[in-house]
């Protein structure tokens, strides 16, 4: 395993600790303002220095993480489990069933740009965590169907293929069983490349107004109130903290998903 | 011959799959405005508008129609039943006034959405086609760089950078150049598209992620190329490596570029919309995001979210064509 991953497996463990205890961690109360303590900078009491209403930026970064990774762990899970389904159905069964989802399907949403969909879709249904998590699934299942469906199609064709359907095994354990478990592996690469998908998304689209309504510390958000000219003037860390946030969980999954992807495949460990 | 009728029929069944994406990406986009919890009249208007205003502004928008061919609404006893409305529908209205071009108007001010977009339009086209050419500019030299001195600290820096420019968004790059440029050093407005060098910031933001995805590209085509034979017998023959480099290796290493620089222009447009947003820069992203969005003024969502998707669209047909005009390889498949 390379130093990258391992940089990146600590930045992501480090990063579950930190939303797993984020009440024990946090120093202050999210939500509590003090306009008498505003744009303070980094201090022993205020580690992040304070924002526009005075709030403990630290605190607010530690539960940000919170709702990133749990927008990012659910969207990941239930894009990959429908993707999963969907893409071996369709790999699996080929015929009209496969031409209609590699065929139409597929094409369809790879017509939209994903955060397009997930936009309007947030603008129509109205704002909220729920309604962004749903926007973030519908567009995200279709890599790993278009991922899974290209696997079972070469595994299927394996020689333990056949054997299990001569002996009289049915369909379902033969996908299951013998093809699924043969098929997933490239699916971990593109979960921890899909975590930092999910993340960047949900602050994109907190930053925009469509996630997370505003009192709730969502590094997207946190940046949205930040970089109005008289608080970047007055306390750029504001948007550092945040901003830099996003950017370690981002690099880390990344860092992950490449040094996955490297391990299992030896052609690229040898370049 | 076989082969011929072999290419008719592929470039046949590309236009019937290109028309039934079209003909959904519309659909869905006209049905959106189902999705909104309760009366858009009333989340457009507000609670406290009278009757006659609430009817007036349906009828004008044709929000008193069915839907749909058919609905589920529900009876005096709050049951459920199906009603057949035929033809006459707003999802028929909507396609048969596309046709004419017509998006319909604006819930907020009565203005034809196709003449709000027309308007924008331009602003992001100049914007993406900005961000990439700042993307080419920074990818191209800093590739070859870092793929011809690879494993180097020069490729570390480089890749370093590239890395950054992935995991930046554009909503923290953006607000931090804003800071540096506009706040600090004073050298630049922080929005708006009033001056020559108001595109600057926006264009950088815009292309960062882009170039950081180019600058990886153009690193490995380099290092792929710089191992092929030509390479050897360009060298061998005496020429000097700036010439080998650029005259030979770039030209071919980048193929694979081109087809990326085609497909990212749609991400481009999508990711207009947050950097417009950042800058206040007026275009089709802005449209939606403050006009749209932001005054729940559904028609002109639905505009914006169409021409994007169209533009997106052609884009990806274009660079199909394109690769299979420069890769013969691909063609006959």
């Amino acid at each position: 395993m390379n130093r990258l991953t391992i940089i990146g497996l600590v930045i992501v463990a480090v990063l579950v600790i930190v939303a797993l205890f984020a009440p024990w961690i946090a120093t202050y109360d999210v939500g509590a303002t003090n306009l008498s303590m505003r744009y303070l900078g980094p201090s022993a009491e205020h580690w992040f220095g304070t924002d526009s209403t005075g709030r403990d930026i630290f605190s607010r970064v530690v539960f940000g993480a919170r709702i990133s990774l749990q927008v990012g762990i659910i969207v990941v899970m239930v894009s990959a489990f429908i993707g999963t389904i969907l893409g071996a159905i369709a790999g699996y069964y080929g015929g009209w069933v496969d031409r209609f989802v590699s065929g139409y399907v597929f094409n369809v949403f790879l017509a939209f740009p994903g955060l397009l969909l997930a936009i309007a879709m947030v603008a129509f249904l109205g704002a909220g965590l729920n309604k962004l998590i749903l926007a973030l699934c519908i567009i995200g299942w279709v890599g790993y169907a278009r991922l899974i469906r290209g696997q079972v199609l070469k595994v299927r064709e394996y020689d333990f293929v056949q054997a299990a359907r001569a002996l009289g095994a049915s369909d379902g354990r033969i996908l299951l069983i013998h093809i699924l478990p043969n098929a997933i592996q490239p699916l971990i690469v593109q979960v921890s490349l899909g975590m930092a998908g999910a993340v960047l998304s949900e602050a994109a689209l907190s930053f925009l107004g469509l996630g997370v309504p505003p009192p709730a510390p969502s590094w997207g958000v946190m940046i949205e109130e930040a970089r109005d000219l008289s608080t970047l003037q007055a306390a750029p860390h504001a948007l550092i903290f945040p901003g830099a946030a996003i950017a370690l969980t981002v690099l880390a999954f990344n860092f992950i998903g490449d040094g996955l992807r490297e391990y299992l495949d030896p052609r690229q460990r040898a370049r | 011959m076989r082969k011929l009728r072999y290419r008719i029929f592929g470039i046949l069944r590309r236009l019937l799959i290109l028309l039934l994406v079209v003909w959904t990406v519309v659909s869905l986009v006209t049905l959106l405005i189902e999705l909104v919890p309760g009366d858009p009249a009333v989340a457009v208007l507000g609670e406290q508008a009278t009757p006659e205003q609430f009817a007036q502004f349906r009828e004008k928008h044709g929000l008193d129609r069915p839907p749909f061919f058919f609905s589920f609404p529900r009876d005096s006893n709050n049951e459920r039943h199906f009603v057949w409305h035929g033809a006459d529908n707003r999802y028929t209205d909507y396609w048969s006034s596309l046709l004419s071009g017509d998006m319909g108007l604006s819930f907020r001010n009565d203005r034809p959405v196709s003449s709000l977009i027309l308007e924008r339009y331009p602003a992001t086209i100049q914007l993406a086609i900005f961000a990439m050419a700042i993307a080419i500019m920074i990818a191209i030299p800093l590739g070859v760089i870092a793929g011809t001195n690879r494993g180097t600290i020069v490729d570390n820096v480089a890749s370093l950078v590239a890395l950054l420019g992935i995991s930046l968004p554009s909503f923290v790059i953006g607000p931090m150049l804003v800071y540096i440029f506009a706040v600090k050093l004073l050298w630049l407005a922080p929005s708006g598209r009033f001056h020559w060098s108001d595109i600057i910031l926006p264009a950088f933001t815009l292309g960062a992620a882009l170039s950081a995805i180019l600058t990886r590209m153009v690193r490995s085509s380099v290092i792929e190329e710089l191992g092929e034979d030509y390479v050897r017998t360009a060298r061998a023959k005496g020429l000097s490596e700036r010439t080998v480099i650029y005259k030979h290796v770039l030209k071919n290493g980048l193929i694979p570029v081109v087809t990326i620089l085609g497909l990212q222009l749609g991400v481009l447009l999508a990711g207009a919309i947050i950097t417009e947003k950042i800058f206040g820069w007026p275009g089709l992203g802005l449209l939606l995001v403050e006009d749209g969005i932001g005054k729940r003024d559904y028609r002109v969502v639905q505009g914006c979210v169409l021409v994007i998707s169209m533009t997106y669209i052609l884009a990806n047909l274009l660079t199909d064509m394109v690769y299979r005009w420069l890769d013969p390889r691909i063609r006959v498949g």
